[in-house]
């Protein structure tokens, strides 16, 4: 008997079926992969499943017995647990408060700390998540964070699992240990539902696999049955390229010229100390990195939200070290944001809205003061149909797309301002196989045109594929500089984690100002 | 699954047309509801209450005017406040920037004794929005190089102004005589009643232009109404407003300057508050004295809340607003349920409104129902 089953669940939201008489069989000690591109469904099932969402038809059952799941209180009873993508701790308590926080042990209103931590210890070796009982949250790695979720649902009493996108945000290191202790926890009886997009991760870590598109689900197969490019026909229901083609690069002028830039984070600590390179012309350059390493600060400098505090910018010879947001756009700089509902979109607005976005100011949008809406109104519906948004019309709201349109809008209205340079941050972050494939062919679009790219991406086979020279940045400097060919990810790997720091300033000179057919 | 998609756009705005004025609709309905219930529960008989709430705001042409005259000054102060909120401040302060503007009208109406209306009168509007925009300054500069929170700023500031006008009305500006009061402006510096516009003769054969002291201001309200409407849809400043409101990051990176917008948006709220005090000095009191707002710039952040920050929507919720005080006394007087019960009502409303979800329950419940009828 299965764990969990779902029949025929149905969700509907205005004017969008999310999920249309979906059946699926959770059996004890399994791991299934729920794939599917943004907005199949999935998380919209597992929200259902966990009662953050109540379903409009169909039934849940657990152990074979209908369960009434109208909360997360009343899943978390039945044995339900999930960990979602955007963490839910509090972040100046100790990972102990975390864990224990709703369910704390004592009595009287007092929490017996000192149970609830041998608890949290005992919990943490059965399952072999090691952790530190009394760390604060906010001095946590996103991996550890990820793993007090984990541990805070197996102390609630989980037996059956839901992670959303779980590497959504974790290092290569950091998914090996993360699918390390998914094998444990199902080794001790519990079951998981593993939501992703990614091919490889479903091939590495699932027992079987749940395909679904469109709210519905398309297959189901195993890891040993099938392969990622059949994988990823199910889930887009076409043909999909994973490696992109590109002819040898054709370096025009400089663009981008960058020498000894230096810039300070949030805290005022240095974080780009004394960066130099220059991007041509028909050229991508990426900065690999691991996350926090100053790659953040650097792109914000060249984008104009940070001043930086000593080095020179210039584009096509123009000094732009301290122009602001918007002449660097007058000046031809696109920027497609590291964090798109931070700072790509305004979530409120509808998409026409969004789309003028930074351009608003500028004719044929808008002439002394005044928005002229027939014009925007054109541009939206052509982009929109050019970047293949998938929308009923350019007046829906933005947050009501899915995360994969969400990114192509961002990417249609910043490389349909034609720049001289896009600065692309973690374009596909978060992406399925069919946007992503979309996202980087847009960017060889560029690249072909003439365009300069600098390209910052924690996805090292992104950079493998689309760059023509690799930047591998490491503590706010540049260590390495690779040749696409050059590069493997073993190698990069090895620099982005400090790899050879012994040598690092030496390093560091050496790949200084880097020639790239511009002058210096 | 083709034919839903294609059926979206009509069903999504039909949708969104009806959460925007459904939610206050409903809100306002619930508030009378539970009022009545109070009411009665307070021994009183609702049913008298409100038939009485009803003929002293609605029951004639005399009594309209007297739910537009109260309405008039709420209109601007809702424009304020709800301008300010699309740009994600909360002006907390028009009743100083209103205070402000009645000085300036008030002060300019004397001064310039003499001059023609069609000069005079645009002088003083324009003079009294400056005032406002000028008191709503110094906060806004605060809040953009300082972050100091315009809620205690501009709070801090309506007692500075409201002092102010108290001190100037019984010194350097009073009348002569005893009464703490500025002189009155002349007839060429009022807004005019509505049925004074006609003759005696038209007002007998129309007498639904009996407005009584309903005064041209209305005129001036729905105006800025709809160019306020116009400035947020139509311009790129009210594009930057809403913007910075929704979403400060993403502006930011687009370029749009954060702090400059804040202080724009501050300084209009406080324009629009400014112009409730001229029009209230120009069509009310046709002078300045102490009590002149009986506390219109906080009313008005109930009227824009009411309206859900729409310009267009703070008319209706204005007169919403105007009515209920009209009705009060009538209330009192022949129900005998003490006009105070009205501050209960205009509280539930506010309560309703701000506690939306509760509202949008019984709405989604609603739909919840009609579709699985459907299906």
């Amino acid at each position: 008997m299965p764990v969990l089953e779902l029949r025929e669940i149905t969700k509907v939201f205005p004017g969008v079926i999310a999920n249309e008489r979906v059946s699926l069989e959770l059996e004890k000690g399994e791991i299934v992969a729920l794939l599917g591109e943004n907005g199949a469904g999935k998380t919209t099932l597992m929200n259902v499943v966990y009662g953050l969402l109540s379903a409009d038809g169909g039934e849940i059952l657990m152990d074979g017995e209908p369960a009434k799941i109208k909360s997360p209180r009343q899943a978390i009873d039945h044995g339900i647990g999930m960990v979602h993508q955007h963490f839910m701790l509090v972040e100046p308590l100790t990972v102990t408060e975390n864990i224990v926080l709703g369910r704390e042990p004592g009595r009287l209103g007092v929490i017996d700390f000192k149970i609830a931590r041998e608890r949290v210890i005992e919990i943490s070796q059965r399952y072999g998540l090691k952790i530190d009982p009394d760390a604060r949250i906010e001095d946590l790695s996103v991996g550890m964070q990820q793993r007090v979720e984990i541990l805070k649902a197996l102390f609630q009493g989980a037996r059956v699992l839901i992670l959303d996108e779980p590497t959504a945000v974790l290092t290569p290191q950091e998914v090996r240990e993360l699918f390390g202790v998914v094998r444990s926890l199902v080794d001790e009886g519990l079951s998981v539902v593993f939501i992703t997009h990614k091919l490889e991760e479903v091939m590495a870590v699932a027992d079987r696999i749940v395909v679904m598109r469109d709210g519905r689900v398309v297959g189901e197969t195993r890891p040993e049955d099938t392969d990622e490019i059949g994988l990823a026909r199910m889930m887009v229901g076409r043909d999909v390229v994973l490696r992109v083609e590109k002819p040898v690069s054709t370096c025009g002028d400089t663009v981008l010229e960058v020498s000894d830039l230096h810039a300070d984070d949030e805290r005022g600590l240095e974080a780009v100390k004394g960066v130099s390179f220059s991007v041509c012309g028909g050229e991508v350059v990426a900065v690999a990195g691991v996350s926090g390493n100053g790659q953040t600060e650097l792109v914000d400098c060249i984008v104009g939200l940070r001043r930086p505090t000593g080095g020179t910018m210039h584009l096509k010879g123009k000094d732009i070290t301290h122009a602001s947001a918007r002449s660097s756009i007058e000046a031809g700089v696109s920027h497609i944001p590291e964090d798109r509902h931070r700072r790509g979109l305004v979530l409120e607005f509808d998409l026409a809205e969004n789309l003028i976005l930074g351009d608003h100011r500028t004719p044929p949008y808008s002439t002394r003061g005044l928005l002229h809406p027939k014009a925007v109104t054109t541009m939206a519906r052509k982009r929109i149909d050019d970047y293949d948004v998938r929308t009923p019309s350019e007046k829906v709201i933005a947050s009501n797309l899915s995360g994969g349109n969400q990114q192509k809008l961002v990417v249609a209205r910043e490389i349909g301002r034609d720049p001289e340079l896009l600065v692309a941050a973690q374009p596909t972050r978060g992406l399925d196989v069919g946007a992503i494939e979309f996202v980087h062919r847009q960017i060889l679009d560029e690249r072909a045109e003439g365009k300069a790219v600098l390209l910052v991406s924690l996805e090292l086979e992104e950079v493998l594929s689309l760059a023509d020279r690799i930047l591998v940045m490491y503590e706010g400097r540049i260590v390495r500089e690779f040749t696409a060919d050059e590069a493997d990810e073993e190698t990069l790997g090895y620099y982005m984690t400090g790899g050879g720091g012994v040598k690092l300033d030496d390093d560091a000179r050496q790949a200084g100002p880097i020639e790239s057919g511009g002058d210096a | 699954m083709s034919d839903s998609r294609e059926g979206l756009p009509a069903q999504r705005r039909w949708m969104t047309v009806l959460q925007k004025v459904g939610t206050p609709l409903v809100s306002a309905a619930l508030a009378v509801l539970v009022g009545s219930i109070i009411i009665w529960a307070s021994g009183y008989d609702a049913g008298a209450a409100f038939a009485a709430l009803f003929k002293g705001s609605l029951g004639g042409p005399k009594q309209i005017g007297d739910t537009i005259l109260r309405a008039i000054p709420l209109i601007f102060t809702g424009l304020a406040v709800g301008y300010g909120f699309r740009a994600g401040l909360f002006n907390i302060g028009a009743e100083g920037q209103l205070f402000l503007g009645g000085l300036a009208a008030a002060w300019l109406g004397v001064v310039l004794a003499g001059l023609p209306w069609i000069i005079v009168v645009p002088i003083m509007i324009i003079a009294s929005a400056l005032a406002g925009a000028a008191w709503a300054f110094i906060p806004a500069i605060l809040k953009a190089r300082i972050g100091a929170h315009e809620v205690i700023t501009t709070m801090m500031f309506t007692y500075i102004g409201r002092y102010l006008v108290s001190w100037l009305v019984i010194g350097p500006l009073k009348a002569p005589g005893q009464i703490p009061q500025t002189v009155a402006i002349p007839p060429e510096a009022q807004l005019p009643r509505i049925q004074e516009l006609f003759s005696a003769g038209t007002l007998e054969a129309l007498p639904f232009l009996q407005l009584g002291r309903a005064h041209l201001g209305i005129v001036v309200a729905v105006l800025m109404a709809v160019l306020v409407w116009v400035i947020l849809k139509y311009t790129t400043l009210g594009y930057e407003n809403r913007a910075v409101g929704f979403n400060p990051w993403a502006s930011e990176t687009a370029g749009i300057s954060v702090q400059w917008t804040t202080v724009k948006a501050l300084c209009i709220s406080g324009a629009l508050a400014g112009l409730a005090g001229s029009v209230e000095v120009m069509g009310v009191h046709h002078r300045l004295f102490d009590q002149f707002s009986s506390g219109f710039g906080f009313t008005g952040i109930a009227v824009a809340l009411l309206a859900k920050n729409h310009p267009i929507g703070v008319i209706p919720a204005a007169l919403l607003f105007g009515a209920l005080s009209a009705g009060a006394g009538t209330m009192q007087f022949e129900a005998d349920v003490p006009q105070k019960i009205i501050l209960i009502i205009q509280a539930l409303v506010i309560f309703f409104v701000a506690a939306e979800e509760i509202v949008l329950w019984f709405v989604r419940r609603r739909q919840k129902e009609a579709m699985s009828h459907a299906g």
